[in-house]
């Protein structure tokens, strides 16, 4: 090469030089905008992502209503005329009062079974339940007719949001009847989307349009709770030890290569193993928050050890040499100096590995928190599901009316790990010190 | 609630006998100095500081009634078993060890919900209500003697109360302690995890042979019901399992590997510090997202369009497909390459760079001949412990990939992975005898091996060229 460029004349060299040149700087554009256009792919993944989420998610904070003139008769709250009017109320038939109002607006299809059983259709099963609390807690209701918001069945719910068409090859499965009866109610103006206020006070439910989150938050809450108590305390002293008072020895690297490596094991493994000790061993009550907590807490805990050690680390020896200097022992130092002085790096460091612990869903499928659970769970023993599990749940229930309530779960699933994320955020800005 | 309560009712008496420690602490001072030379207080006479005393007094009260309370705890359950057993009707004792093992679980349930409507018959409910007393008495029995033990130890320690008493070095050695024995979690965690996974995958080899597990071709774990139905054996040839993690980890590396790498190449050589502020936190969200999520975009976005892209292209491509969830996990490990990759390549040191470009080299040509090969170490640890994340991952793959085994190597049909078949195993009703519930276990041990292994793989290299720039 060196040869051939030496007998070449001058400007055909430069020539070659510069067309290589050209090259060359082709080869760097080309490099760049790979970079880019890898940024531009990863966020725009992200982008996607949240958009299917929250496009599909936000018609779940809505709920179609119908406004019913609800008769509370008494001849079907209390048919044997019982003098504790309260026991009658708890056992009443409030379906048929529903049923009864509803074809009350409905002349037309007195007497005939089929357009009854239709238009019964339009109101959720779930709405009884709201009667009986109304005329329970207010009794003077009885006899009177009162306008009354009631929800509408999940499928009435997605045609009226438009998810579904009106004929069964657009998603939809009413009777003609039924669609009569929807047409009149909305010319009237008495369908609407109000605020799914059932998304957050109701429990899990079969029915989509009762379906809420409210017991897989209070789960979620018990598992936090736990896992916070144990994985802290734990968390702060582990890496205390490891960073300040531990020997350098072979037990010690025993212990920091195996923190490292848990950090790095599937936590899937964490559930076969909180199954086989809690559950097989110790009896622990299976579905608990308290099990969940426990489980979580063996997942998070190398996560926050690390970034102890690592707050810790950062706290400049003088420090610690000036505690020496007045005469603190090494515990003293430790627990009135450095620690706090480390504080916000290890809280920060806690609440990004609470926000995952939060997110986590496959150990708790090993220790059985996939039940179907209704009710609200009262404490950490109680048989529970946590946001993530419900979110699973939900998407793989086949009603159409839950795609949606997934997409719901998510969202406010989403917003609670960035509550934890901000403050995790706001802390390090906050409290961050350059030494 | 009672447990809470006695817990609550110790901290109580704690904290009492702390002040109560501090305060004899303090009178000791003062009236010695008295004796001596009359006037205010001096706290030299004593070793420690008053506080560290009260501490005395209070660990003294509070641990040995806390560790009575852990071995109880732990103890109970065995003890209570062997009891309610020997209880049992002669004819009921007689079952197998399954039966009875599941009788005592209801028994167990009933008791601690204290719930017998569903009892299944009368002798299950004779027990749980034996079973519920003998829980009651024995709580009554814990809860009297650990509040005797914390009054006794107190007290105790109240007497030893001297000024020459090393109250601070007492106090330390039992935080030390504490703080040992944090550290040593994680081992314990380590030590849990092999024995759990070992001891059921022992008896589940026991059932079916190891290398009938690890190199057979079929995995059908479906067990009949009755012994002479069709297919009443089950087979559990796990390789196809492997080939489908390994296929959708493939997948995922194909898709994360070059976007991570060149995203992470070009925040830290070429991005405008402004954009890269705002670049890194905005990836890192995809770090932050729960896997589940991901699993559900999946299901609901990237399968159907990936079947319709398939259906106008004459492919058929399987609504469970492979690609799909391996697209999927691989926008998830997206992140984790290219934060653990802008680590290392802001690791390597200018000076290199400088030489380069002394050299006449452009930025690109630095990059690839000079930077990467000094960070390759680091970035090729980065993706094995990336590829350790892609065949632990669970959820995505539970709810995006399929359910049954097909030893395949086309990205377009649906296979199943380990994690996949460990969930699909363990949800529901468990067997700890039939090999079907077992099997789940020998797979979280290979699953486990595999990713330690490549752990320990990553972790060395990427220390070692730490090691090398540091």
């Amino acid at each position: 090469m060196t040869e051939l460029t030496e007998t070449l004349p001058a400007t055909a060299a430069a020539e070659r030089v510069g067309a290589h040149l050209k090259a060359r700087y082709a080869a760097e554009t080309r490099f760049r905008l790979y970079g880019i256009v890898a940024i531009v792919v990863a966020l725009s993944f992200l982008a996607i992502l949240l958009f299917t989420i929250i496009s599909r998610g936000y018609s779940a904070f809505a709920q179609t209503q119908v406004e019913v003139p609800i008769t509370f008769d008494a001849a079907l709250l209390n048919p044997d005329g019982k003098a504790d009017v309260q026991e009658a109320l708890k056992d009443a038939d409030y379906g048929a009062v529903i049923r009864q109002s509803l074809l009350a607006k409905f002349p037309d299809f007195a007497g005939q079974r089929q357009a009854t059983r239709e238009v019964t259709r339009i109101v959720s099963t779930g709405a009884t339940d709201q009667l009986r609390s109304m005329v329970m807690s207010n009794p003077s209701l009885i006899g009177q007719t009162k306008e009354i918001w009631l929800p509408v069945e999940a499928p009435v719910d997605q045609l009226m949001k438009g998810a579904t068409g009106r004929t069964a090859d657009q998603g939809g499965n009413f009777g003609a009847y039924e669609l009569t009866a929807i047409d009149q109610l909305k010319a009237e103006g008495r369908l609407h989307q109000r605020f799914n206020h059932w998304l957050f006070t109701q429990g899990d439910s079969r029915q989509p349009e009762l379906a809420g989150l409210r017991g897989a938050i209070a789960g979620s809450f018990f598992t936090l709770f736990v896992t916070v108590l144990l994985s802290f305390p734990l968390g702060v002293a582990a890496a205390v030890y490891l960073e300040e008072f531990a020997p350098k020895n072979k037990w010690t690297d025993v212990i920091e290569v195996n923190i490292n490596n848990l950090a790095a094991v599937p936590s899937i493994v964490f559930g076969l193993l909180a199954l086989e000790i809690f559950l097989n061993v110790f009896g622990l009550p299976r579905s608990s928050p308290l099990v969940g907590g426990l489980a979580l807490t063996l997942v998070s805990l190398p996560t926050i050890i690390i970034a102890g050690r690592v707050a810790l680390k950062a706290v400049p020896p003088w420090i610690r040499e000036a505690a020496f200097g007045l005469g603190a022992s090494p515990l003293q130092t430790v627990i009135h100096h450095v620690l706090p002085l480390a504080m916000p790096g290890i809280l920060t460091g806690t609440i990004i590995g609470m926000a995952r612990a939060v997110g986590e869903t496959a150990p708790l499928l090993m220790i059985g928190m996939v039940a179907f659970i209704v009710d609200m769970p009262g404490s950490p023993l109680e048989p529970s599901t946590v946001l993530p599990v419900q979110v699973y749940l939900w998407a793989t229930s086949p009603e159409r009316a839950f795609v949606e309530r997934t997409s719901a779960a998510i969202i406010v699933l989403l917003v609670f790990l960035a509550v934890m994320n901000a403050a995790a955020i706001y802390l390090r800005k906050k409290f961050e010190r350059r030494w | 609630m009672q447990f809470l309560a006695l817990l609550l009712a110790l901290l109580v008496i704690s904290s009492l006998l702390y002040r109560m420690g501090r305060g004899r602490a303090l009178a000791l001072s003062t009236s010695q100095l008295e004796r001596s030379r009359g006037g205010g207080g001096n706290l030299g006479v004593l070793h420690s500081l008053p506080a560290y005393y009260g501490y005395y007094v209070a660990l003294w009260c509070g641990v040995p009634a806390l560790v009575l309370i852990a071995c109880w705890l732990i103890g109970e359950p065995i003890i209570l078993k062997g009891l309610v057993l020997n209880a049992l009707p002669p004819e009921t004792k007689e079952l197998s060890t399954v039966r009875l093992s599941l009788l005592m679980n209801e028994v167990r349930q009933m008791a601690s919900s204290g719930d017998f409507r569903f009892a299944s018959d009368n002798v299950a409910l004779a027990a749980a209500s034996q079973y519920r007393n003998l829980m009651q008495t024995s709580f009554a029995a814990m809860a009297v003697i650990a509040l005797a033990l914390s009054a006794a130890g107190g007290f105790f320690a109240l007497q030893r109360i001297k000024p020459q008493l090393r109250a601070r070095n007492a106090v330390e050695s039992v935080v030390r302690i504490f703080l040992i024995a944090s550290s040593t979690i994680a081992i314990f965690t380590t030590i849990g995890i092999i024995l759990s996974l070992l001891f059921e995958s022992l008896r589940f080899f026991r059932l079916v042979p190891i290398q009938e597990f690890l190199f057979g071709l079929e995995w059908s774990p479906q067990m009949a019901m009755r012994s002479d139905q069709v297919g009443a054996s089950g087979a559990f040839g796990a390789v196809p399992l492997f080939a489908g993690t390994l296929l959708i980890s493939v997948i995922a590396m194909v898709v994360a590997v070059p976007i991570g790498l060149m995203s992470a190449i070009y925040m830290a050589e070429y991005a405008h510090p402004r954009v890269r502020s705002v670049a890194k936190p905005l990836l890192e969200i995809l770090a932050g997202i729960p896997t589940v999520v991901y699993g559900f975009f999946a299901v609901v976005t990237v399968a159907p369009l990936l079947r319709d892209i398939g259906a106008d292209l004459g492919i058929g491509i399987s609504t469970e497909s492979a690609l799909a969830t391996g697209i999927v996990m691989g926008v998830m490990i997206i992140p984790f390459i290219s934060s653990l990759s802008d680590d290392v390549i802001t690791a390597v040191p200018d000076s290199l760079r400088h030489g380069a470009y002394g050299l006449g080299a452009t930025r690109s040509e630095t990059i690839k001949q000079v930077v990467l090969p000094a960070a390759l170490p680091g970035i090729v640890g980065g993706v094995l412990l990336a590829v350790s994340r892609a065949i632990g991952e669970t959820m995505i793959v539970v709810m995006a990939a399929g359910l049954s085994a097909h030893l395949t190597a086309n990205p377009f049909a649906s296979v199943t992975t380990v994690t996949v078949q460990i969930v699909t195993l363990l949800v529901g009703d468990q067997e700890f005898d039939s090999p079907k519930t077992l099997s789940a276990f020998a797979l979280g041990l290979v699953l486990f091996v595999v990713t330690l292994a490549l752990n320990v793989v990553a972790l060395n290299v990427v220390r070692k060229y730490r090691e090398k720039y540091d």
